[in-house]
């Protein structure tokens, strides 16, 4: 094989998409194909996890240090950019591959690490850094380290979304058809009428993985169903919870998936044409996107008349300006109509009526990512994983006060427990755990008592929780659980779209409340309006959540229930107490001078803003605790550590 | 099929929404954003049922029934979440209904009382926002804005104008205009639709109260009213007198009581207006002028055209409308006539009308720098102005119109609603043409409250393409197809506000479809009534002529009575 691109895509055009000649071919041949799928390799190749997670972490200057010692050193290397392996905690991670020896991947490379590593690796050599794992293929092994397979962080999960993801140069097709991409396309659309996928894809039991886990091959079905000129498949990638970032890593890993997914849901679905919606503040993803989408249209895969199938099939990237709601998939489809992000009531159903009035089918990045290795492997397989009512895995972004942050996937099934303290290492800092956050601001928080239920659609909903996109947000001892109800109160208040009165007035009204309590009343006035608020809290929450028009408004209340049944007594303490044993609501605080330890300096006196300290120069000082609205500075000027929180 | 309300059963047909089948049934829900003939938005979730199956609160205005569906409709649950969602909206709105324009007649009001909201349990930060007093005709309060969003809607589906439109989110939100400026620098017409279809005190029209007592308390002023043909069947509504009865007797006497000097008839300029445009359209038909021809006695089809359609502004008509006609008549023949200074009249218009208010302050709508009219009531403020005067309209003696100026036909009277100055010129211009009056007089073809009606007149075997729309998305409509060439139309009507004046934005808030209809009933019985039926027999009409203008289109008539136009550049 030459290195000409046209001979490779005839190559793979012929052996691998149109049909599977893998098993027959000559010697060269299946070299350059193990070349391809990164079995082994002829150039030594560098990969630099250069995701979005990487790059903030520095990836960039770790790419260009390797590229100043490859130049410097006149070696001949290939320096690849990939997407994120999943290990977000210890980015920037490089592999190095060298010809006879398996790839072997490297933590925490920053740009000054990188020139030791290189030298070694070179010289065939171990060097003296943090080794994730070498990747266990017939080459040789290298000695003493273990397979990355087996540490911790990987050893639980099972990858099938994500199995490219950090692995393959995302914007290189060859490779994804390496591993066997597209053919799965191909077959669907050669050897499966759409009934059949619909069925297949049904008897999977793939339930929609952007949070409300509705079966995603009976959705189909009533799109399949509809008799209409016109079709639409969007794929919504418009991931706006806090500390959910699966999407962005699955595109800027393994694009060419996603594509793959949507090709052969819009065949089934009778569509020719479909949308991305993405978040602009995805440009690395759009920008790997693109790319992947033109290489596809090279292939022949999107276009008129594909592999003259009479299929058509085209993509469109629709970039959405940030709004949380446009989450939504009826909002959604006004974003990209060019109209105002809101929400309409349903029914009738995108199904039947959605795009520009016609029938069209939204699913979530990760959901389409999950289609090609159903049609692959086959329902029974993809059934085979998981549990009774949720089959799978699921991705899930891990983040928060756990030691190893990042994105891992686990079949369903798989404990809470295990994903924080077997896969995330458990709590930094040796902490206690609190509480998870699953399922964003429409989610609920986990604790201690529920930590080994099953993850699985239906036993998150029995605990107050949800599955949602897959953020899961570890929250430990210091953490003040009203604080994080506050928190996503605001960010949902912030993002309702404005137009129910229910989740407009109401999540602001919630809001104002919960600020009320993590601040002491000023008089007697604001004492009794806060427990006034307090007393509308639950009332105004109910009516919220069943009379919101769209999921935004329905599950907005969520956290402030959720933690309000788990941790009344934190909510108490605010209340009757005016404290915060977390320490976080700063305005609760109250401070106490040690009148031992008072110099009476009046450094304090001068720089408190309410002049809530008192006292005669060069004798002790008092604080006026009605005064005092827990700032601090007193504590931060005394020379002499006699002011402390009560 | 059948579904279950309130445990009792009653049918529903497929494709009808729960609310249409309350409505049948008598069973009142309370609705807010919901509107008539239009898509539900099922914005305010005040008008929730419960459903027995599935057990969860549904908008009944956008679910359809479903065979078997059974639902409650006023269970404590319901109650108590429609009463929740009234106190989260008050929580965020100004407490000062008794200086509310919509005091009393306020459907927040009205939801909260029968509700019971008695206490406020639920409070909290209001936003404050600025008026918005920058237009000529309509006043936004947004802090009274409850976001129901009808506004927008009836710009955009009704009027195709899109001026306003929800902006900012969360509860940031706020209906505003492009770029969040004054509503003159949109896009607006001041139809006034939208202060029709606001449930509150946000949008009103702006009032001209102070300078219109101060010009009558000011002894050296004559101040004129002129009311448009619509007001007299129109205004009897305010006074509980029922929908359509003419009270024109009882309006020149209040006018009087009140203070104003002299009571005209805007009619008699309609006359005027037929004259001037029924000669412009005989003149463009036989020597090839520009067709078709478009009326243009509503100044917010004026305004839209400026804006929207500047292609076709040279097929507007340039007569004024007759507001400023007889403005410009008052000021010039009248004062002339009374020996009176022509700045020393004060001319005060009543219309159905708030976009008249901006008409009113056109450069173009001046006379040797004196306005043709200095000030615009709408129907609801002179109702309340003939309360502040505390007047017995009800029991007034009736009073006859001034003179000269007063006296009118029934064919101008038909101005007051869709497809009547179609008629009324159609009446004139086949006398011009064939000497003989048109049979019956009635052209049924145009009458009626549909945004559009066509019809086919034959005047000396010529077959005189006429079209009537109302509704300003309908007539954009008809000039889209007219653009893409279609030629069989000479003749255009265009009246922004659905079915005419008669429901013109400064009319009576609140009135509903039936009360529309008794209004051009009414409109049609005086026709049917009268002796004068055409605008070209009025005999004070043909002394203006005789004595002053020479004839229709003269020169004298063109610098007093015509006008211009011109592209309207806006933010859209």
């Amino acid at each position: 094989m030459t290195t000409k691109n046209t001979n490779i895509k005839d190559f793979l055009t012929n052996n691998l998409l149109l049909e599977n000649k893998t098993n027959s071919l000559n010697e060269s041949d299946a070299k350059n194909l193990e070349v391809l799928r990164g079995e082994t390799t002829e150039k030594p190749k560098i990969y630099i996890g250069a995701g979005t997670c990487g790059l903030g972490a520095g990836a960039a200057k770790t790419k260009a240090a390797a590229e100043n010692f490859i130049k410097k050193n006149n070696i001949e290397a290939e320096i690849i950019e990939t997407g994120c392996i999943g290990l977000c905690a210890y980015e920037p991670i490089m592999d190095f591959h060298i010809q006879g020896f398996n790839r072997i991947s490297f933590s925490n490379v920053y740009e000054n690490k990188v020139e030791n590593i290189l030298t070694n690796m070179f010289g065939h050599n171990i060097p003296d850094a943090d080794i994730l794992g070498q990747f266990p293929t017939e080459n040789e092994n290298w000695e003493n380290v273990k397979s990355i397979y087996e540490h911790p962080f990987f050893e639980p999960q099972k990858r099938i979304v994500l199995q490219n993801c950090g692995l393959v140069n995302p914007i290189k097709i060859e490779e994804y058809i390496a591993r066997g991409g597209y053919a799965n396309y191909l077959k669907a659309i050669k050897k499966f009428t759409p009934a059949e996928i619909c069925n297949k894809v049904e008897k999977s039991g793939l339930r929609g993985r952007g949070g409300g886990g509705f079966p995603t091959g009976k959705k189909w079905k009533f799109a399949a169903n509809e008799k209409a000129d016109q079709k639409y498949l969007i794929c919504n990638a418009d991931e706006g919870d806090p500390g959910a970032f699966m999407d962005r890593a699955v595109i800027e890993g393994d694009p060419h998936r996603l594509i793959e997914g949507m090709a052969i849901a819009a065949f089934t679905i009778g569509a020719t044409k479909s949308y991305v919606y993405i978040r602009a503040e995805y440009p690395l993803a759009i920008e790997r996107l693109k790319i992947a989408i033109e290489q596809a249209k090279q292939y022949g895969l999107i276009g008129k008349n594909i592999y003259n199938t009479g299929v058509d099939f085209e993509i469109k990237i629709k970039m959405g300006a940030g709004a949380f709601v446009c989450g939504e998939e009826t909002a959604l489809i006004h974003s990209i109509e060019g109209k105002r992000g809101m929400p309409r009531p349903r029914p009738p159903f995108p199904a039947v009526n959605g795009l520009f009035g016609k029938p069209t089918i939204i699913n979530n990045v990760e959901t389409f990512a999950n289609v090609a290795e159903i049609i692959k492997n086959g329902e029974d397989w993809f059934a085979s994983i998981g549990t009774k009512g949720s089959k799978g895995t699921k991705v899930f972004a891990l983040s928060g006060n756990v030691k190893l942050t990042g994105l891992v996937e686990v079949p369903m099934g798989t404990t809470i427990r295990d994903v924080i303290f077997k896969i995330g290492g458990g709590i930094n800092h040796n902490k206690n755990f609190k509480a998870v956050q699953i399922g964003g601001p429409s989610g609920g928080c986990i604790t201690e008592q529920n930590l080994d239920i099953k993850i699985d659609y239906d036993s998150l909903i029995e605990v107050g929780a949800m599955m949602g996109s897959g953020g899961l947000v570890v929250m430990d001892e210091d953490t003040c659980m009203v604080d994080v109800a506050k928190f996503f109160m605001d960010f949902i208040q912030r993002e309702s779209c404005g137009k129910c009165i229910p989740c407009r007035e109401g999540t602001k009204r919630m809001l104002e409340i919960l600020e009320s309590i993590t601040k002491k009343p000023m008089n007697q006035n604001e004492a009794l309006e806060r427990f006034n608020g307090i007393i509308q809290l639950e009332r105004m929450a109910k009516v919220i959540k069943e009379t919101s028009l769209c999921g935004l408004g329905q599950t907005a209340p969520n956290p402030v229930l959720s933690t309000l049944k788990w941790f009344k007594h934190e909510y108490e303490e605010h209340i009757f107490e005016r404290k915060c044993s977390a320490n976080i609501c700063t305005e609760l605080r109250t401070f106490t001078i040690d009148v031992e330890k008072c110099t009476g300096c009046h450094a304090c006196v001068r720089k408190c803003p309410t002049k809530a300290i008192i006292g005669n120069p060069k004798s002790a000082h008092f604080i006026i605790e009605d005064k005092c609205i827990g700032c601090g500075t007193c504590e931060t000027v005394c020379k002499f550590d006699a002011i402390s929180v009560k | 099929m059948n579904i279950e309300i309130n445990n009792k059963t009653v049918t529903a047909n497929n494709g009808e929404t729960i609310l249409d089948v309350l409505k049948r049934n008598n069973i009142h829900v309370p609705t807010l954003c919901h509107m008539k003939d239009m898509l539900p938005t099922g914005a305010c979730r005040i008008c929730v049922v419960e459903d027995i199956n599935s057990g969860k609160l549904i908008p009944s205005c956008s679910f359809p029934v479903y065979d078997g569906l059974r639902i409650k409709t006023h269970s404590q649950r319901v109650i108590n979440s429609r009463k929740t969602i009234v106190e989260l909206l008050l929580s965020n709105h100004p407490d000062d209904c008794l200086y509310c324009v919509r005091n009393g007649n306020c459907e927040l009001q009205n939801l909260s009382d029968n509700l019971q909201v008695r206490e406020r349990k639920i409070r909290g930060q209001k936003i404050r926002y600025k008026l918005d007093l920058s237009s000529a005709s309509i006043k936004r309060d947004p802090e009274k804005c409850i976001l129901c969003g009808r506004c927008v809607r009836v710009c955009e589906e009704v009027m195709g104008v899109s001026a306003i439109d929800f902006i900012n989110r969360g509860s940031k939100t706020v209906i505003g205009t492009t770029f969040d400026k004054g509503l003159n620098t949109s896009s607006c017409v001041n139809c006034g639709q939208c202060i029709m279809v606001c449930p509150t005190g946000a949008l009103s029209e702006k009032k001209h109260f102070p300078e219109i007592l101060e010009a009558i308390n000011d002894p050296e002023k004559i101040v004129v009213a002129q009311y448009a043909p619509a007001i007299s069947v129109s205004i009897a509504e305010d006074f509980d007198l029922k929908s359509g009865t003419d009270v024109n007797g009882k309006l020149n006497a209040a006018l009087r009581r009140i203070g104003f000097d002299k009571v005209f008839d805007t009619t008699f300029a309609a006359d005027l207006t037929i004259m001037e445009e029924g000669s412009e359209l005989i003149n463009r038909i036989q020597n090839g002028g520009k067709l078709p021809l478009i009326t243009s006695c509503c100044p917010a089809w004026i305004k839209y055209a400026e804006e929207f359609t500047p292609d076709f502004l040279d097929n507007i008509s340039s007569c004024k409308s007759p507001q400023q006609m007889l403005g410009a008549v008052l000021k010039s023949y009248y004062a002339e006539k009374q020996n009176i200074k022509p700045e020393n009249i004060y001319s005060v218009s009543i219309m159905p009308c708030t976009a008249k208010k901006f008409e009113g302050q056109r450069d173009e709508m001046t006379n040797n720098g004196i306005t043709d009219v200095d000030a615009v009531l709408t129907t609801r403020e002179l109702a309340e102005l003939i309360n502040t005067f505390g007047i017995d309209f009800k029991n007034l003696e009736p009073e006859l119109t001034d003179s000269p100026h007063g006296v009118r036909s029934s064919a101008g009277k038909l101005f007051g609603v869709s497809g009547g100055v179609m008629e009324a010129a159609i009446r004139t211009a086949y006398f011009k043409l064939t000497g003989k009056e048109l049979m019956n007089f009635k052209v049924n073809a145009v009458r009626g409250l549909e945004g559009r009606k066509e019809a086919k007149v034959n005047i000396n075997d010529m077959d005189l393409g006429v079209a009537v729309v109302s509704g300003l998305a309908n007539a954009k409509k008809l000039l889209d197809e007219i653009k893409a060439g279609r030629d069989d139309i000479h003749f255009i009507e265009i009246m922004a506000c659905p079915g005419g004046c008669i429901g013109g934005g400064g009319q009576k808030i609140n009135a509903d479809e039936d009360a529309l209809k008794e209004r051009m009933k009414a409109l049609y019985i005086i026709d049917e009534k009268e002796t004068l039926k055409v605008s070209h027999k009025n005999p004070e009409v043909i002394e203006l002529y005789n004595k002053f203008l020479g004839e229709p289109n003269s020169h004298k008539a063109h610098e007093l009575l015509h006008t211009s136009y011109q592209k309207r550049e806006v933010l859209l």
